[in-house]
């Protein structure tokens, strides 16, 4: 029998916010000691109070946008109970009546063509704090308690491994490129829903929860583990299934019972009350839309449209550092295909030499900006262009002093090129006896000899059509 | 000595109560449970107070986490014979000019009565709960006991107003109380069914207050409503299910007590938890989480939301017909020592009178031993009312 792999996720992604999402404390990610980042309200002493961050719901609102939901303008938080020391209020503050986003869709292109994954809600809560483990006692660390997160919840969609990452990689790119998240070791961690059933079946299987994975690499294994074992148990009776959560061992490649489900615990869910409902009216809506960046999708189409080639396409979209580079080129009048050949090609070129990558790139967009304006308003040739960026690359160089200092962007015009090439054809007698002889290679010795004579300045086009021209009529 | 001591208290000395917070003072609301716990700032209350020249002279004992009848089960203050409220009595023996309670679950207000003190609880959003050791947010109000209505408005125009640390606290920057002395023409009411609940001195003090208000040319009717009882259940309910959560921090792990014996981290929550909270806590607790449970919610937590919305348009309602409703503020004018395992339910008991303002955030004053409620933001009227009949009743 054929069996079908069902797929729901929970996704956590830490947002990018200055300080924590109910009071100021702020720089967590930098804290060097544990309970550096920590306040009387972040770590649960009495008479504090919650204060709502502002920025928490722009960001959720933002992720709602990105990934086409539903924003409710009327959202509530509600408090979780459970014990854990690194939980400093016994309680989470998180969403469960009224999420500020539902009934969303992001579609995939996968193997298995393109399809849509709809996403059920995304609510915003708060970290919880880390416990360390040493000797005879466990401390802990409250620097990452009230971190705002805000968690995606998709419908039971995906239908493979190939999809689930392909969809987390989206999600990465998303938020990287709306200033939601930079998803960063950590920041984004997933509970996977996995339940397999036979092909065709409208009914779902026995379903397993693998909890708190942060590798894409690890989910991937995960799911293809927990599917061979459950079509196993369906099919040869191996095992029993259960309902349970499970952890992924990453050593041995498999997933181990954790808990049982049917002790389910009962979290007491219960509206906060000293956090008053947030209202976001068509004002607030507007301003976080003007502020929304440009969705991946639509990005991807504006590349297609100015003639970016699908593989220069997903090197930019992958790298928020290199579609924001070249986003501020293009805003500063420069053709978009242009630019994306000078970083995707020319700035990778010049860093492979050095054995480096891209991601080491540290141009500025005002100076490759001015150097493509000057190729492109034919001040300077393409060779000229490059030989300047590389001297900014390298040296860090003002690209428009560097280029009048060495003189590329003199003045030729076509009787200055004669010149040179006369004079170039009367010293090297041997290469144009060469040429005459029908070795055509000296041609290009010829050229470079130019070249070289007009220091990189004048249309190689026009050159080489004169010298050509000379070199026949000899 | 003295004339020092007018000098630099000129505008005169507050007691807090062991609910609220002040810099470097042990803080431990009655309860073993916060034993050594020193906050690290004042509540915004106190420090407006002190920002305006007043001096918070020292902290008097509440019942743990002000739950009980009158202050009585205070692990640091067994109480034996007739009961007092010790910020109450401070102010009646005039120690001080005024003491700041929260007002919660109806302790405040009684123990102001029995001590023929006055004492307001606001508008809820008026006053900032910032650094309250708060129990049940939605209801619980900062309040003012004073010796007179003057006074008592006098300290709530200063703690009042906005403050941005709360996220409960209303947007007015200030509010503006009087006490005016002409009240004639203004209509009060009584609610038949309190006053069937009350013993014959408590309506005795009641009539005499009437009395005073006809006097002042105010119009006194008697009518019945229902809206008290529900009130009560809905508010016990919806207090129990807050504080069982809030007290949750107190857990042994950060501050305050810790049980000395414990095996794991299990043993230390229970162990510290047992033996940090008495009786009456405890049964708030069970109660609390009882109806917070899957199995309740519906028919409890969410039932009480429903009532505090329904409950809140039939106040409004009244409130349009009258300036304040005259209620006993307890059902008896003194109270002895009891058995702590009995507290619970005669909280409850007495509840039936204070809890429709904690549920639907109204303010509410007691004077000379009877409560004055009245509508949003109508401080105004109860103080004036209680300024006019002062002189009037004993």
């Amino acid at each position: 029998m054929k069996y079908e792999l069902v797929i729901g996720l929970e996704t956590h992604v830490e947002l990018d916010t200055k300080s924590k999402i109910f009071c100021s404390c702020g720089g967590h990610s930098e804290a060097k000691e544990p309970n550096d980042c920590v306040c009387p309200a972040c770590s649960g002493m009495p008479g504090m109070l919650p204060v709502m961050n502002k920025k928490v719901v722009e960001l959720a609102v933002t992720a709602g946008l990105m990934l086409n939901c539903n924003i409710n303008r009327y959202t509530t938080f509600d408090k979780k109970n459970y014990y854990y020391p690194d939980l400093p209020c016994a309680y989470q503050i998180t969403q469960l009546n009224h999420p500020i986003c539902t009934d969303g869709l992001v579609t995939l292109k996968t193997s298995m063509g393109e399809r849509g994954i709809r996403i059920k809600q995304i609510h915003m809560e708060e970290d919880a704090g880390k416990l360390v483990h040493g000797g005879k006692y466990s401390y802990v660390d409250f620097n990452r308690t009230s971190v705002p997160l805000i968690e995606i919840v998709t419908q039971p969609d995906f239908r493979s491994a190939e999809e689930v990452v392909t969809y987390l990689n989206k999600l990465k790119s998303m938020f990287r490129s709306g200033g939601i998240s930079e998803c960063e070791e950590g920041a984004m961690r997933c509970d996977v829903n996995i339940s397999v059933r036979p092909e065709g079946s409208e009914e779902f299987g026995v379903r397993t929860e693998i909890k708190n994975m942060a590798s894409f690499e690890a989910i991937e294994k995960a799911i293809n583990y927990e599917f061979q074992r459950h079509v196993d148990a369906l099919e040869y009776e191996t095992e029993e299934l259960v309902q349970e959560t499970r952890r992924f061992d990453d050593a041995s490649g498999k997933t181990f019972a954790m808990r049982n489900k049917e002790t389910e615990a009962d979290y007491r869910y219960f509206p906060d009350a000293n956090l008053m409902p947030i209202i976001i009216d068509d004002e607030w809506l507007e301003q976080i839309k003007a502020n929304k960046p440009v969705a991946v999708d639509e990005k991807a189409d504006e590349y297609r449209a100015a003639g970016i080639s699908e593989k220069e396409i997903d090197m930019l979209l992958s790298n928020n550092k290199l579609m924001k580079l070249h986003n501020d080129v293009v805003s500063m009048g420069c053709n978009s295909k242009d630019a994306a050949a000078w970083i995707l090609t020319d700035c990778a070129g010049i860093l492979r030499k050095d054995g480096k990558s891209l991601n080491e790139l540290t141009v500025t967009a005002e100076k490759l900006g001015a150097i493509i304006k000057m190729v492109d308003s034919g001040k300077i040739n393409r060779n000229a262009g490059k030989k300047i960026l590389i001297a900014v690359v390298e040296e860090d160089v003002d690209p428009v002093e560097y280029c009048s200092k060495l003189g590329l962007d003199r003045k030729v015009d076509e009787s200055m090129i004669s010149e040179v090439i006369d004079k170039v054809i009367e010293g090297n007698p041997q290469a144009v006896a060469d040429f005459k002889s029908g070795k055509t290679k000296a041609a290009q010795a010829l050229f470079g000899a130019c070249m070289k004579e007009l220091k990189g300045a004048g249309d190689p086009g026009t050159i080489k059509s004169v010298l050509d021209e000379k070199l026949n009529t000899l | 000595m003295k004339y020092y001591m007018n000098v630099i208290n000129e505008k005169g000395n507050i007691a807090l109560e062991d609910t609220l917070l002040y810099k470097g003072a042990p803080a431990c609301a009655g309860s073993r449970i916060l034993e050594g716990y020193t906050p690290l700032f004042s509540a915004e209350a106190v420090k407006r107070l002190e920002e305006n020249g007043y001096v918070i002279s020292g902290k008097a004992h509440v019942g743990e986490f002000g739950l009980d009848l009158l202050g009585e089960f205070s692990h640091y203050d067994k109480k034996e014979g007739a009961l007092k409220g010790a910020a109450a009595s401070l102010v009646a023996e005039g120690a001080v000019k005024a003491a700041l309670g929260v007002d919660m679950n109806g302790f405040t207000r009684r123990a102001a009565a029995i001590s023929r003190v006055d004492f307001i609880k606001p508008t809820y959003g008026t006053v900032s709960r910032y650094g309250v050791i708060s129990c049940a947010a939605s209801g619980e109000q900062v309040g003012v006991y004073a010796g007179n209505a003057t006074d008592t408005a006098e300290i709530l125009n200063v703690i009042s107003g906005h403050d941005e640390k709360d996220g409960t606290s209303l947007k007015n920057e200030k509010y503006q109380y009087t006490a005016s002395a002409d009240i004639s023409g203004k209509r009060v009411c009584v609610i038949k069914e309190l006053l069937d609940k009350a013993d014959d001195a408590t309506k005795a003090n009641i009539n005499a207050y009437i009395g005073a208000l006809k006097k002042k040319g105010v119009e006194v009717e008697e009518i019945s409503s229902d809206i008290f009882e529900i009130s009560n259940i809905a508010w016990q309910i919806l207090m129990t299910a807050e504080t069982c959560n809030n007290v949750s921090r107190y857990d042994g792990v950060k501050y305050g007590y810790r049980a000395k014996e414990y095996k794991d981290i299990d043993e230390l929550y229970v162990n510290s938890r047992t033996e940090g909270f008495n009786f009456l806590t405890k049964a708030v607790i069970m109660y609390g989480s009882d109806v917070l449970s899957k199995l309740r919610y519906k028919a409890c937590y969410e039932k009480s939301l429903k009532i505090r919305r329904v409950v809140s348009e039939k106040y409004k309602e009244l409130m349009s017909k009258y300036d304040a409703i005259l209620t006993p503020v307890c059902s008896k004018t003194s109270y002895e020592a009891y058995d702590i395992k009995d507290a619970f339910l005669k909280v409850f008991e007495e509840g039936v009178f204070t809890s429709v303002a904690n549920l639907i955030g109204t303010p509410a004053y007691v004077t000379k031993g009877v409560q004055l409620l009245g509508g949003h933001f109508n401080e105004s009227a109860l103080l004036s009312i209680a300024a006019a009949c002062e002189g009037e009743v004993e």
